[in-house]
Protein backbone atom coordinates (compact mmCIF):
# COMPACT_ATOMS: atom_id res chain seq x y z
CA UNK A 1 0.00 0.00 0.00
CA UNK A 2 1.58 3.22 -0.83
CA UNK A 3 1.43 5.91 1.82
CA UNK A 4 -0.53 8.17 -0.53
CA UNK A 5 -1.56 10.63 2.49
CA UNK A 6 1.96 11.67 2.84
CA UNK A 7 3.41 11.61 -1.34
CA UNK A 8 5.39 14.19 -2.45
CA UNK A 9 6.13 14.29 -5.90
CA UNK A 10 10.46 13.98 -4.74
CA UNK A 11 9.12 10.62 -2.38
CA UNK A 12 7.30 9.42 -5.43
CA UNK A 13 10.37 10.01 -7.90
CA UNK A 14 12.65 8.48 -4.91
CA UNK A 15 10.45 5.36 -4.79
CA UNK A 16 10.20 4.87 -8.41
CA UNK A 17 13.71 5.20 -9.05
CA UNK A 18 14.83 2.84 -6.10
CA UNK A 19 11.92 0.32 -7.24
CA UNK A 20 9.99 0.80 -4.44
CA UNK A 21 6.93 0.82 -6.31
CA UNK A 22 6.47 1.61 -10.42
CA UNK A 23 4.53 4.32 -12.02
CA UNK A 24 2.18 1.91 -12.89
CA UNK A 25 1.85 0.95 -9.05
CA UNK A 26 1.02 4.61 -8.49
CA UNK A 27 -1.09 5.27 -10.96
CA UNK A 28 -3.46 2.52 -9.91
CA UNK A 29 -3.65 3.49 -6.41
CA UNK A 30 -4.92 6.83 -7.53
CA UNK A 31 -7.68 5.22 -9.71
CA UNK A 32 -8.29 2.91 -7.02
CA UNK A 33 -8.94 6.11 -5.05
CA UNK A 34 -11.05 7.78 -7.70
CA UNK A 35 -13.28 4.73 -8.17
CA UNK A 36 -13.83 4.71 -4.08
CA UNK A 37 -14.62 8.40 -3.53
CA UNK A 38 -15.60 10.16 -6.92
CA UNK A 39 -19.09 9.53 -6.90
CA UNK A 40 -19.93 10.54 -3.81
CA UNK A 41 -17.69 13.75 -4.56
CA UNK A 42 -17.96 14.33 -8.15
CA UNK A 43 -14.51 15.08 -8.78
CA UNK A 44 -13.51 13.78 -12.32
CA UNK A 45 -15.57 14.29 -15.10
CA UNK A 46 -14.11 11.32 -17.13
CA UNK A 47 -11.29 9.61 -15.76
CA UNK A 48 -8.30 8.68 -18.93
CA UNK A 49 -7.60 5.37 -17.20
CA UNK A 50 -6.50 3.26 -20.47
CA UNK A 51 -4.32 6.48 -21.98
CA UNK A 52 -3.25 6.96 -18.04
CA UNK A 53 -1.55 3.17 -17.85
CA UNK A 54 0.01 3.75 -21.13
CA UNK A 55 1.49 6.76 -19.77
CA UNK A 56 2.77 5.12 -16.58
CA UNK A 57 3.99 2.05 -18.55
CA UNK A 58 6.15 4.16 -20.52
CA UNK A 59 7.42 6.51 -17.39
CA UNK A 60 8.55 2.71 -15.99
CA UNK A 61 10.97 2.91 -18.53
CA UNK A 62 12.10 6.15 -18.31
CA UNK A 63 12.89 4.90 -14.95
CA UNK A 64 14.86 1.91 -16.48
CA UNK A 65 16.67 3.72 -19.16
CA UNK A 66 17.30 7.05 -16.60
CA UNK A 67 15.88 8.96 -18.63
CA UNK A 68 12.76 10.06 -16.03
CA UNK A 69 12.87 13.42 -14.90
CA UNK A 70 10.90 14.54 -11.93
CA UNK A 71 7.62 15.01 -13.02
CA UNK A 72 7.66 11.29 -14.77
CA UNK A 73 4.86 8.86 -13.80
CA UNK A 74 3.39 11.08 -11.81
CA UNK A 75 0.09 11.61 -11.62
CA UNK A 76 -1.63 15.02 -12.56
CA UNK A 77 -5.56 15.61 -13.33
CA UNK A 78 -6.47 18.43 -15.44
CA UNK A 79 -9.23 21.06 -15.10
CA UNK A 80 -12.07 20.55 -17.73
CA UNK A 81 -11.23 23.83 -19.61
CA UNK A 82 -7.34 22.82 -20.42
CA UNK A 83 -6.96 20.78 -23.61
CA UNK A 84 -5.73 17.58 -24.29
CA UNK A 85 -5.73 16.34 -27.48
CA UNK A 86 -8.45 13.58 -28.22
CA UNK A 87 -9.88 14.13 -25.05
CA UNK A 88 -13.28 16.10 -24.13
CA UNK A 89 -13.18 19.34 -22.72
CA UNK A 90 -16.11 21.23 -21.94
CA UNK A 91 -15.25 23.53 -19.56
CA UNK A 92 -18.05 21.77 -17.29
CA UNK A 93 -20.72 23.50 -20.00
CA UNK A 94 -23.38 21.65 -21.85
CA UNK A 95 -22.40 23.71 -24.69
CA UNK A 96 -18.88 22.05 -25.05
CA UNK A 97 -20.37 18.41 -23.64
CA UNK A 98 -19.19 16.35 -26.68
CA UNK A 99 -16.40 18.50 -27.34
CA UNK A 100 -13.05 16.95 -28.39
CA UNK A 101 -10.05 19.27 -27.80
CA UNK A 102 -8.55 19.12 -31.48
CA UNK A 103 -4.88 19.82 -29.99
CA UNK A 104 -3.28 19.61 -26.84
CA UNK A 105 -2.25 22.94 -24.46
CA UNK A 106 1.09 23.97 -24.49
CA UNK A 107 1.05 23.17 -20.55
CA UNK A 108 -0.24 19.31 -21.40
CA UNK A 109 2.59 19.62 -24.40
CA UNK A 110 4.90 20.05 -21.73
CA UNK A 111 3.52 17.75 -19.04
CA UNK A 112 3.93 14.72 -21.51
CA UNK A 113 7.41 15.24 -22.52
CA UNK A 114 8.30 15.14 -18.96
CA UNK A 115 6.23 11.68 -18.85
CA UNK A 116 3.62 12.80 -16.27
CA UNK A 117 0.68 10.64 -16.31
CA UNK A 118 -2.26 12.54 -17.04
CA UNK A 119 -5.51 10.93 -15.01
CA UNK A 120 -8.64 12.58 -15.71
CA UNK A 121 -10.39 15.73 -16.33
CA UNK A 122 -11.82 17.38 -13.17
CA UNK A 123 -15.05 19.79 -12.45
CA UNK A 124 -15.13 23.13 -12.06
CA UNK A 125 -17.63 26.21 -12.59
CA UNK A 126 -18.66 26.42 -15.87
CA UNK A 127 -16.28 28.61 -18.28
CA UNK A 128 -14.27 29.16 -15.27
CA UNK A 129 -16.68 31.66 -13.44
CA UNK A 130 -17.81 30.80 -10.42
CA UNK A 131 -16.32 30.53 -6.65
CA UNK A 132 -17.79 27.71 -5.50
CA UNK A 133 -18.20 24.87 -8.56
CA UNK A 134 -21.79 25.39 -8.09
CA UNK A 135 -22.38 26.40 -11.66
CA UNK A 136 -21.10 23.82 -13.35
CA UNK A 137 -23.37 22.05 -16.05
CA UNK A 138 -22.75 18.67 -14.53
CA UNK A 139 -23.05 18.78 -10.80
CA UNK A 140 -21.61 20.67 -7.51
CA UNK A 141 -18.02 18.64 -6.07
CA UNK A 142 -18.50 18.73 -2.58
CA UNK A 143 -15.64 19.74 -0.15
CA UNK A 144 -14.15 16.60 0.81
CA UNK A 145 -13.40 18.27 4.52
CA UNK A 146 -17.74 18.83 4.74
CA UNK A 147 -19.51 16.87 2.11
CA UNK A 148 -22.93 19.59 2.71
CA UNK A 149 -20.15 22.90 1.94
CA UNK A 150 -18.57 23.40 -1.42
CA UNK A 151 -14.60 23.01 -1.98
CA UNK A 152 -14.34 26.54 -3.43
CA UNK A 153 -14.23 27.39 -6.96
CA UNK A 154 -13.43 27.87 -10.13
CA UNK A 155 -10.76 25.24 -9.64
CA UNK A 156 -12.86 23.09 -6.96
CA UNK A 157 -12.49 19.31 -9.10
CA UNK A 158 -8.74 20.00 -9.00
CA UNK A 159 -8.48 21.23 -5.42
CA UNK A 160 -10.65 18.03 -4.36
CA UNK A 161 -8.58 15.77 -6.48
CA UNK A 162 -5.63 16.28 -4.84
CA UNK A 163 -7.10 16.90 -0.76
CA UNK A 164 -9.13 13.67 -1.56
CA UNK A 165 -5.76 11.52 -2.73
CA UNK A 166 -7.21 11.15 -6.26
CA UNK A 167 -4.42 12.93 -7.70
CA UNK A 168 -0.71 14.04 -6.51
CA UNK A 169 -1.02 17.53 -8.30
CA UNK A 170 -3.44 19.07 -10.44
CA UNK A 171 -3.72 22.15 -12.89
CA UNK A 172 -6.20 24.55 -12.38
CA UNK A 173 -6.68 28.12 -13.76
CA UNK A 174 -6.90 31.30 -12.09
CA UNK A 175 -8.37 34.44 -13.56
CA UNK A 176 -10.16 35.91 -10.23
CA UNK A 177 -8.60 33.61 -7.90
CA UNK A 178 -9.90 30.31 -9.08
CA UNK A 179 -6.86 28.34 -7.77
CA UNK A 180 -6.32 30.17 -4.77
CA UNK A 181 -9.64 30.33 -2.90
CA UNK A 182 -10.67 26.68 -3.74
CA UNK A 183 -7.06 25.36 -2.25
CA UNK A 184 -7.59 27.15 1.27
CA UNK A 185 -11.18 25.49 1.39
CA UNK A 186 -9.94 22.56 0.57
CA UNK A 187 -6.61 22.95 2.61
CA UNK A 188 -3.69 22.25 0.04
CA UNK A 189 -1.78 24.70 -1.78
CA UNK A 190 -3.01 26.86 -4.40
CA UNK A 191 -0.80 28.66 -7.04
CA UNK A 192 -0.87 31.80 -9.56
CA UNK A 193 2.18 32.40 -11.58
CA UNK A 194 2.58 35.99 -12.63
CA UNK A 195 0.54 36.50 -15.88
CA UNK A 196 1.89 35.71 -18.66
CA UNK A 197 4.70 33.09 -16.93
CA UNK A 198 2.77 30.00 -18.16
CA UNK A 199 1.22 29.41 -21.91
CA UNK A 200 -2.37 29.97 -22.20
CA UNK A 201 -2.20 28.28 -25.18
CA UNK A 202 -4.85 25.70 -25.11
CA UNK A 203 -6.56 26.64 -22.04
CA UNK A 204 -10.24 28.35 -22.69
CA UNK A 205 -10.05 32.12 -22.50
CA UNK A 206 -12.30 33.31 -19.88
CA UNK A 207 -10.84 36.99 -19.47
CA UNK A 208 -7.40 37.45 -21.69
CA UNK A 209 -5.66 39.95 -19.20
CA UNK A 210 -6.36 38.10 -16.53
CA UNK A 211 -6.16 34.17 -16.94
CA UNK A 212 -3.59 31.83 -16.06
CA UNK A 213 -3.03 28.08 -15.44
CA UNK A 214 -1.15 27.24 -11.96
CA UNK A 215 -0.53 24.24 -10.18
CA UNK A 216 -2.50 22.17 -7.06
CA UNK A 217 -0.50 20.13 -4.96
CA UNK A 218 -0.25 19.13 -1.14
CA UNK A 219 3.20 21.40 -0.78
CA UNK A 220 4.78 24.08 -2.13
CA UNK A 221 7.86 22.12 -3.15
CA UNK A 222 5.31 20.43 -5.31
CA UNK A 223 3.40 23.38 -6.56
CA UNK A 224 7.28 24.19 -7.83
CA UNK A 225 7.95 21.30 -9.48
CA UNK A 226 4.56 22.03 -11.62
CA UNK A 227 5.04 25.35 -12.33
CA UNK A 228 9.07 25.17 -13.50
CA UNK A 229 7.36 22.25 -15.79
CA UNK A 230 4.82 24.13 -17.43
CA UNK A 231 5.85 27.51 -17.41
CA UNK A 232 7.87 29.40 -20.43
CA UNK A 233 7.42 31.93 -22.85
CA UNK A 234 5.60 30.11 -25.78
CA UNK A 235 5.03 31.68 -29.50
CA UNK A 236 1.78 30.47 -29.48
CA UNK A 237 0.77 32.63 -26.66
CA UNK A 238 1.36 36.53 -27.52
CA UNK A 239 1.41 37.87 -24.05
CA UNK A 240 3.74 35.09 -22.65
CA UNK A 241 6.84 35.79 -21.26
CA UNK A 242 10.25 34.01 -20.20
CA UNK A 243 11.42 33.63 -16.47
CA UNK A 244 14.02 36.70 -16.79
CA UNK A 245 11.42 38.97 -18.74
CA UNK A 246 11.10 41.03 -15.32
CA UNK A 247 13.95 42.45 -13.19
CA UNK A 248 14.83 41.02 -10.17
CA UNK A 249 16.08 42.89 -7.28
CA UNK A 250 17.81 41.26 -4.65
CA UNK A 251 16.44 40.33 -1.07
CA UNK A 252 18.62 39.92 2.00
CA UNK A 253 16.06 39.83 4.64
CA UNK A 254 12.39 39.08 3.73
CA UNK A 255 9.93 42.04 4.55
CA UNK A 256 6.09 41.15 4.40
CA UNK A 257 3.79 43.90 4.14
CA UNK A 258 -0.01 43.44 5.49
CA UNK A 259 -2.35 45.83 4.64
CA UNK A 260 -3.97 46.19 7.72
CA UNK A 261 -7.03 48.15 6.99
CA UNK A 262 -8.00 46.04 3.73
CA UNK A 263 -8.54 43.62 6.60
CA UNK A 264 -11.37 45.45 7.88
CA UNK A 265 -14.04 44.87 5.02
CA UNK A 266 -15.69 42.23 6.87
CA UNK A 267 -13.47 38.79 7.32
CA UNK A 268 -14.85 36.32 9.93
CA UNK A 269 -13.31 36.75 13.26
CA UNK A 270 -11.64 33.12 13.12
CA UNK A 271 -10.29 34.03 10.13
CA UNK A 272 -8.54 36.84 11.23
CA UNK A 273 -7.41 35.00 14.64
CA UNK A 274 -5.84 32.34 12.24
CA UNK A 275 -4.53 35.14 10.42
CA UNK A 276 -2.60 36.54 13.40
CA UNK A 277 -1.33 33.35 14.98
CA UNK A 278 -0.01 32.68 10.65
CA UNK A 279 1.58 36.31 11.57
CA UNK A 280 2.83 35.19 14.61
CA UNK A 281 4.64 32.07 13.56
CA UNK A 282 6.21 34.32 10.55
CA UNK A 283 7.90 36.65 13.14
CA UNK A 284 9.30 33.33 15.10
CA UNK A 285 10.45 32.54 11.74
CA UNK A 286 12.52 35.71 11.23
CA UNK A 287 10.57 37.56 8.58
CA UNK A 288 10.16 41.32 9.69
CA UNK A 289 6.49 42.06 9.53
CA UNK A 290 5.35 46.11 8.42
CA UNK A 291 1.77 47.53 7.75
CA UNK A 292 1.30 48.71 4.23
CA UNK A 293 -1.15 50.82 2.74
CA UNK A 294 -3.17 49.98 -0.66
CA UNK A 295 -5.43 52.60 -0.98
CA UNK A 296 -6.97 51.78 -4.13
CA UNK A 297 -7.17 47.89 -3.73
CA UNK A 298 -10.50 48.16 -2.04
CA UNK A 299 -12.14 49.02 -5.51
CA UNK A 300 -10.81 45.21 -6.66
CA UNK A 301 -14.35 43.58 -6.91
CA UNK A 302 -15.90 46.45 -8.41
CA UNK A 303 -13.26 46.60 -11.36
CA UNK A 304 -12.55 42.69 -11.74
CA UNK A 305 -16.63 42.26 -12.30
CA UNK A 306 -16.56 45.32 -14.90
CA UNK A 307 -13.18 43.91 -16.92
CA UNK A 308 -14.23 40.32 -17.00
CA UNK A 309 -17.45 40.23 -17.79
CA UNK A 310 -16.59 42.28 -20.75
CA UNK A 311 -13.75 40.19 -21.59
CA UNK A 312 -15.92 37.56 -21.23
CA UNK A 313 -18.49 38.93 -23.29
CA UNK A 314 -15.98 38.71 -26.20
CA UNK A 315 -14.29 35.43 -25.55
CA UNK A 316 -17.60 33.49 -25.58
CA UNK A 317 -18.75 35.05 -28.73
CA UNK A 318 -17.14 31.99 -30.43
CA UNK A 319 -19.49 29.68 -28.72
CA UNK A 320 -22.23 29.51 -31.13
CA UNK A 321 -22.93 26.18 -32.33
CA UNK A 322 -21.09 26.42 -35.49
CA UNK A 323 -17.62 25.74 -35.74
CA UNK A 324 -18.10 23.03 -32.72
CA UNK A 325 -20.36 22.14 -29.64
CA UNK A 326 -23.58 22.27 -29.09
CA UNK A 327 -26.06 22.91 -32.23
CA UNK A 328 -29.95 23.59 -31.70
CA UNK A 329 -31.91 23.79 -34.83
CA UNK A 330 -33.52 27.38 -33.72
CA UNK A 331 -35.58 27.40 -37.13
CA UNK A 332 -35.67 29.15 -40.52
CA UNK A 333 -32.80 31.27 -40.12
CA UNK A 334 -29.09 31.11 -39.03
CA UNK A 335 -29.66 34.35 -36.03
CA UNK A 336 -32.39 31.70 -34.36
CA UNK A 337 -29.45 28.88 -34.15
CA UNK A 338 -27.48 31.55 -32.18
CA UNK A 339 -30.03 32.35 -30.14
CA UNK A 340 -31.20 29.30 -28.99
CA UNK A 341 -28.02 27.07 -28.84
CA UNK A 342 -26.17 30.10 -26.73
CA UNK A 343 -29.85 30.30 -24.80
CA UNK A 344 -29.74 26.81 -23.85
CA UNK A 345 -25.99 25.76 -23.82
CA UNK A 346 -24.95 28.46 -21.72
CA UNK A 347 -25.78 28.12 -18.14
CA UNK A 348 -27.12 31.24 -15.74
CA UNK A 349 -24.43 32.38 -14.37
CA UNK A 350 -22.54 32.53 -17.84
CA UNK A 351 -25.42 34.09 -19.45
CA UNK A 352 -25.33 36.89 -16.36
CA UNK A 353 -21.61 37.91 -16.89
CA UNK A 354 -21.96 38.09 -20.74
CA UNK A 355 -25.09 40.33 -20.38
CA UNK A 356 -23.00 42.33 -17.79
CA UNK A 357 -20.26 42.54 -20.12
CA UNK A 358 -21.88 43.59 -23.18
CA UNK A 359 -23.52 46.58 -20.84
CA UNK A 360 -20.07 48.06 -19.64
CA UNK A 361 -18.67 47.80 -23.40
CA UNK A 362 -21.91 49.38 -24.50
CA UNK A 363 -21.73 52.66 -26.81
CA UNK A 364 -23.14 55.00 -24.03
CA UNK A 365 -21.59 53.19 -21.17
CA UNK A 366 -18.50 51.92 -21.47
CA UNK A 367 -16.39 54.57 -20.57
CA UNK A 368 -17.95 55.07 -17.52
CA UNK A 369 -17.73 51.30 -16.55
CA UNK A 370 -15.06 49.79 -18.71
CA UNK A 371 -12.65 52.57 -19.08
CA UNK A 372 -12.58 53.79 -16.01
CA UNK A 373 -11.85 50.27 -14.63
CA UNK A 374 -9.01 50.01 -16.62
CA UNK A 375 -8.28 53.78 -14.91
CA UNK A 376 -8.49 52.26 -11.83
CA UNK A 377 -6.95 49.27 -12.07
CA UNK A 378 -3.65 51.06 -13.18
CA UNK A 379 -4.13 52.74 -9.69
CA UNK A 380 -4.32 49.47 -7.71
CA UNK A 381 -0.99 48.54 -10.13
CA UNK A 382 0.81 51.02 -8.66
CA UNK A 383 -0.59 50.77 -5.08
CA UNK A 384 0.96 47.80 -5.52
CA UNK A 385 4.19 48.87 -7.11
CA UNK A 386 4.70 51.51 -4.84
CA UNK A 387 4.07 49.12 -1.63
CA UNK A 388 6.90 46.76 -3.22
CA UNK A 389 9.54 49.31 -2.94
CA UNK A 390 9.05 48.77 0.52
CA UNK A 391 8.03 45.23 1.51
CA UNK A 392 8.87 42.03 -0.72
CA UNK A 393 5.96 40.29 0.24
CA UNK A 394 2.17 41.28 0.83
CA UNK A 395 0.53 38.75 3.18
CA UNK A 396 -3.30 38.54 3.38
CA UNK A 397 -5.72 35.44 4.33
CA UNK A 398 -6.79 34.19 1.24
CA UNK A 399 -10.74 34.30 1.53
CA UNK A 400 -12.92 35.74 4.22
CA UNK A 401 -14.78 33.16 5.40
CA UNK A 402 -14.29 28.62 5.76
CA UNK A 403 -15.80 26.89 2.83
CA UNK A 404 -19.91 27.92 3.02
CA UNK A 405 -22.34 25.57 2.65
CA UNK A 406 -23.62 24.71 -0.44
CA UNK A 407 -26.59 26.87 -1.81
CA UNK A 408 -25.99 29.34 0.51
CA UNK A 409 -25.00 32.30 -1.57
CA UNK A 410 -26.09 31.34 -5.06
CA UNK A 411 -29.36 33.44 -4.92
CA UNK A 412 -27.14 36.63 -4.10
CA UNK A 413 -24.26 37.45 -6.67
CA UNK A 414 -22.32 39.84 -4.99
CA UNK A 415 -21.89 38.02 -2.17
CA UNK A 416 -19.96 35.33 -4.12
CA UNK A 417 -18.09 37.76 -6.24
CA UNK A 418 -16.60 39.10 -2.34
CA UNK A 419 -15.40 36.02 -2.34
CA UNK A 420 -12.77 37.57 -4.78
CA UNK A 421 -11.50 40.34 -2.42
CA UNK A 422 -8.09 38.93 -1.55
CA UNK A 423 -7.74 37.00 -4.19
CA UNK A 424 -8.55 39.50 -7.33
CA UNK A 425 -5.79 41.94 -6.87
CA UNK A 426 -3.07 39.68 -8.02
CA UNK A 427 -5.06 39.11 -11.69
CA UNK A 428 -6.00 42.53 -11.88
CA UNK A 429 -2.50 43.93 -11.29
CA UNK A 430 -0.68 40.43 -13.36
CA UNK A 431 0.94 39.10 -9.50
CA UNK A 432 2.35 35.93 -8.44
CA UNK A 433 0.29 34.90 -5.88
CA UNK A 434 0.15 31.82 -3.73
CA UNK A 435 -2.59 30.12 -1.36
CA UNK A 436 -0.98 28.03 1.60
CA UNK A 437 -2.65 26.28 4.10
CA UNK A 438 -2.42 27.62 7.40
CA UNK A 439 -4.87 25.32 10.07
CA UNK A 440 -8.69 25.05 10.97
CA UNK A 441 -11.69 26.67 11.82
CA UNK A 442 -14.30 24.85 13.62
CA UNK A 443 -17.56 24.66 12.21
CA UNK A 444 -20.55 22.94 13.23
CA UNK A 445 -18.36 20.36 14.95
CA UNK A 446 -15.76 20.37 11.62
CA UNK A 447 -12.43 21.41 10.91
CA UNK A 448 -12.37 23.53 7.96
CA UNK A 449 -9.34 24.15 6.20
CA UNK A 450 -8.43 27.61 5.40
CA UNK A 451 -5.43 29.51 4.00
CA UNK A 452 -3.24 32.84 3.92
CA UNK A 453 -2.07 34.11 0.71
CA UNK A 454 1.13 35.58 0.21
CA UNK A 455 1.76 37.96 -3.28
CA UNK A 456 4.83 39.05 -5.03
CA UNK A 457 6.27 41.25 -7.04
CA UNK A 458 5.95 40.45 -11.01
CA UNK A 459 8.61 37.20 -12.01
CA UNK A 460 9.23 36.87 -8.11
CA UNK A 461 7.75 33.70 -7.96
CA UNK A 462 11.06 32.37 -5.88
CA UNK A 463 9.97 34.91 -3.16
CA UNK A 464 6.73 32.96 -2.90
CA UNK A 465 8.33 29.33 -2.85
CA UNK A 466 10.92 30.45 -0.23
CA UNK A 467 8.39 32.04 2.11
CA UNK A 468 5.96 29.49 1.59
CA UNK A 469 8.21 26.28 2.20
CA UNK A 470 9.49 27.85 4.99
CA UNK A 471 6.05 28.71 6.74
CA UNK A 472 5.37 25.10 6.09
CA UNK A 473 8.17 24.24 7.52
CA UNK A 474 9.45 22.02 4.45
CA UNK B 1 -32.14 51.65 -12.92
CA UNK B 2 -31.41 49.03 -15.90
CA UNK B 3 -34.68 48.08 -17.76
CA UNK B 4 -36.29 44.70 -18.74
CA UNK B 5 -35.98 45.58 -22.69
CA UNK B 6 -32.43 47.25 -21.94
CA UNK B 7 -31.51 43.21 -20.98
CA UNK B 8 -33.56 42.20 -23.89
CA UNK B 9 -31.63 44.27 -26.08
CA UNK B 10 -28.31 43.11 -24.45
CA UNK B 11 -29.56 39.28 -25.45
CA UNK B 12 -29.81 40.02 -28.72
CA UNK B 13 -26.71 41.78 -28.99
CA UNK B 14 -25.54 38.93 -27.03
CA UNK B 15 -27.16 36.15 -29.41
CA UNK B 16 -28.64 34.58 -26.74
CA UNK B 17 -32.71 33.84 -26.31
CA UNK B 18 -33.75 34.61 -22.53
CA UNK B 19 -37.22 33.44 -21.51
CA UNK B 20 -39.61 35.81 -19.34
CA UNK B 21 -38.27 34.27 -15.85
CA UNK B 22 -34.90 34.98 -17.12
CA UNK B 23 -35.45 38.41 -18.42
CA UNK B 24 -37.24 39.37 -15.40
CA UNK B 25 -34.38 37.58 -12.56
CA UNK B 26 -31.47 39.25 -14.75
CA UNK B 27 -32.81 42.53 -14.83
CA UNK B 28 -33.11 42.12 -11.18
CA UNK B 29 -29.68 41.02 -10.57
CA UNK B 30 -27.75 43.09 -13.44
CA UNK B 31 -29.41 46.03 -11.92
CA UNK B 32 -27.80 45.53 -8.52
CA UNK B 33 -24.45 44.55 -9.91
CA UNK B 34 -24.19 47.87 -12.01
CA UNK B 35 -24.87 49.76 -8.73
CA UNK B 36 -22.26 47.75 -7.02
CA UNK B 37 -19.65 47.88 -9.38
CA UNK B 38 -20.43 51.63 -10.67
CA UNK B 39 -18.93 53.00 -7.24
CA UNK B 40 -16.28 53.28 -9.20
CA UNK B 41 -17.43 55.94 -10.31
CA UNK B 42 -16.42 57.89 -6.91
CA UNK B 43 -12.36 57.36 -8.05
CA UNK B 44 -11.56 61.21 -9.21
CA UNK B 45 -7.93 60.65 -9.58
CA UNK B 46 -6.81 60.14 -13.21
CA UNK B 47 -3.49 58.02 -13.98
CA UNK B 48 -0.58 58.61 -16.73
CA UNK B 49 -1.83 55.56 -18.83
CA UNK B 50 1.70 53.51 -19.61
CA UNK B 51 1.69 51.16 -21.80
CA UNK B 52 2.67 47.63 -19.69
CA UNK B 53 5.99 46.00 -19.62
CA UNK B 54 3.94 43.12 -21.03
CA UNK B 55 1.70 43.94 -23.58
CA UNK B 56 0.11 42.19 -26.47
CA UNK B 57 1.82 41.51 -29.98
CA UNK B 58 0.55 40.50 -33.04
CA UNK B 59 1.88 38.44 -35.75
CA UNK B 60 1.92 38.61 -39.84
CA UNK B 61 -1.48 37.74 -40.99
CA UNK B 62 -0.25 35.09 -43.12
CA UNK B 63 -1.11 31.25 -43.71
CA UNK B 64 1.48 29.26 -41.28
CA UNK B 65 0.12 25.44 -42.29
CA UNK B 66 -0.17 23.46 -44.75
CA UNK B 67 -3.04 23.39 -46.64
CA UNK B 68 -5.67 20.70 -44.95
CA UNK B 69 -3.18 20.15 -42.12
CA UNK B 70 -6.05 20.84 -39.61
CA UNK B 71 -9.06 20.03 -41.45
CA UNK B 72 -10.17 16.74 -40.66
CA UNK B 73 -9.16 17.29 -36.91
CA UNK B 74 -11.56 20.58 -36.86
CA UNK B 75 -14.15 18.74 -38.31
CA UNK B 76 -14.70 16.17 -35.77
CA UNK B 77 -16.21 18.52 -33.89
CA UNK B 78 -18.24 20.40 -36.22
CA UNK B 79 -22.07 19.95 -36.01
CA UNK B 80 -23.01 20.54 -39.44
CA UNK B 81 -20.67 19.92 -42.25
CA UNK B 82 -20.87 19.57 -46.15
CA UNK B 83 -17.91 17.78 -46.89
CA UNK B 84 -14.83 19.67 -46.13
CA UNK B 85 -16.77 22.77 -45.51
CA UNK B 86 -18.73 24.18 -42.34
CA UNK B 87 -22.36 24.27 -43.28
CA UNK B 88 -24.13 27.15 -41.69
CA UNK B 89 -27.94 28.61 -42.96
CA UNK B 90 -28.45 31.70 -45.82
CA UNK B 91 -27.14 34.65 -44.25
CA UNK B 92 -30.10 37.16 -46.51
Amino acid sequence: MIDLKNLTIKKAHEAMKNGDFTAVDLTKSYLDIIKQKNSELNVYLEVFEKDALKQAEDADKRFKDGSAVEMTGIPIALKDNILYQGHISSSASRILENHVAPYDSTVVKKLKEAGAVILGRVNMDEFAMGVSTENSAFGVTKNPYDTSRVPGGSSGGSTTAVAMDGTLVALGSDTGGSCRQPAAFCGVVGFKPTYGSVSRHGLMAMGSSLDIIGPIAKTVSDAEVVFNTIKGKDDMDSTSISSDFYPKKSVSKMVIGIPREFLNIGVDERILTNFNDSVEKLKSLGYEIIDIDLPYVKYTVPVYYIISPAEVSSNLARFDGVKYGLHIDGGSNLLSDYLKTRGVGLGREVKRRIILGTYVLSSGYHDAYYNKATVVRDLITKDYTKAFEKVDVILTPTTTGPAFKIGEKVSDPIKMYLEDIFTGPANIVGLPAISVPSGFVKEDGVDLPVGIQFMAPHGREDLLFEVGKKFKGE
Amino acid sequence: MITKEEIKNLASLARIELDNSEVESLTKEVDSILAYVGQIQEVSAGVDREIPKNRNIMRDDVVTNEPGQYTSDILTNTPVKTGEYVSVKKIL
